[in-house]
């Protein structure tokens, strides 16, 4: 059938797009701090699946130069691109656990609907 | 943690896992791997044996001192081979026409100055992991 | 109530991203968008001119150190930041005076 080879085809980007949507479903339904922060970590994942998908060509090698006379690589400009992207996403995660430590140390809870009701009472008492 | 199998075994299996992290790090031109792959396995190590044997014995062997002087130092490799590409003549960062040794394709020694950012590069990132777990966990009495 | 909404409008997004995708140049082949003259160039002489056999090595580290650079001063703000935030004054004073 056409459909599934289709889906067939490019069966990288819609797992890329699940785990987006999927990270995406945690940020949106859990009011825990740091399950939003892991799944903003699984969003970034996604989007680089993503991109590293734009770079396959059918049986292409890794693109490393051996003694074989003419193969056919794969493209290496999106794979070193999201090296530095990785690096980038761990430095966001690990500054806002860091604020999650001391949200806690100052409120003592980490439930964003009791953080938002303290914070306003806080507002209202000045 | 008191207990004596997970003991044992983080004596065994450290050496081994720091010396593929290094075997990684220093084959960066030959085969997949490179500076960041392998600095992340040699800062993983060096967590494990923070998480398994306490936060003061993990402080005398990989002191505050020295992951300070890890990280600068990672960086000032980079920015001399870099100045050192500059005064020979050419722009920041050139490779074999400022004189850095080639060889052959494919053996250890080829590649310019490709293998001393990698080991820069790895330095690095261990020791930003290790600081940044030392970091995390610091308790206040 | 509310999971059972949030759940329907995801399938719904996913349904019509993947009507999208299949608009999407995606052939995996040398003829792709993303093939240009760039990666032409860097696949054909890359070993000859950096004298690398892994030409992610030799594009990471030699036509594009700069990034590279930039990269681990990012992995430097990022300790000196966390830092900032979780060494107060105070244990930097206990500190201090036990030394």
């Amino acid at each position: 059938m056409d459909a599934i080879d289709l889906i067939l085809t490019n069966i990288n980007y819609i797992g890329a797009l699940a785990l987006f949507l999927i990270g995406l479903r945690i940020v949106v339904l859990h009011s825990n701090l740091i399950k939003r922060i892991m799944g903003i970590n699984i969003m970034g994942t996604g989007v680089f699946l993503f991109f590293v998908a734009i770079g396959n060509v059918e049986n292409g090698t890794v693109p490393i130069v051996g003694n074989d006379t003419n193969p056919v690589f794969i493209n290496p400009l999106p794979s070193v691109f999201i090296l530095t992207g990785i690096v980038v996403v761990v430095s966001i995660t690990v500054y806002s656990l860091s604020l999650v430590i001391r949200i806690y140390e100052n409120y003592h809870t980490i439930d964003q609907k009791e953080l938002s009701k303290m914070i306003s009472e806080e507002n209202n008492e000045h | 943690m008191n207990d004596i199998i997970i003991k044992n075994i983080t004596r065994i299996v450290i050496p081994f896992a720091q010396v593929y992290g290094i075997f990684i790090i220093l084959n960066g031109h030959i085969s997949p791997g490179g500076g960041f792959a392998g600095g992340a396995i040699i800062g993983t190590s060096l967590i494990l044996y923070t998480l398994v044997f306490g936060r003061e014995k993990g402080e005398k062997k990989f002191s505050h001192k020295m992951s300070e002087i890890a990280e600068s130092g990672g960086i000032m490799l980079f920015i001399s081979i870099g100045i050192l590409g500059m005064i020979t003549g050419g722009y920041f960062l050139t490779n074999i026409e400022a004189g850095f040794p080639t060889g052959e394709l494919g053996s250890l020694l080829s590649g310019g100055f490709i293998p001393l950012l990698m080991i820069g590069i790895g330095i690095k990132v261990a020791s930003t992991m290790i600081s940044l777990f030392n970091l995390l966990i610091d308790e206040e009495k | 109530m509310k999971k059972y909404m949030v759940d329907g409008l995801l399938i719904i997004l996913f349904i019509l991203f993947v009507i999208g995708i299949f608009d999407m140049p995606t052939e995996a082949s040398l003829n792709a968008p993303a093939y240009n003259e760039v990666v032409l160039h860097y696949v054909n002489q890359g070993a000859g001119e950096t004298n690398a056999s892994n030409l992610i090595a030799g594009i990471l580290a030699d036509y594009r150190g700069f990034d590279t650079l930039g990269e681990t001063i990012v992995l430097f703000v990022s300790v000196v930041a966390v830092g900032s935030v979780l060494r107060t004054s105070k244990h930097d004073h206990e500190v201090n005076e036990n030394e």
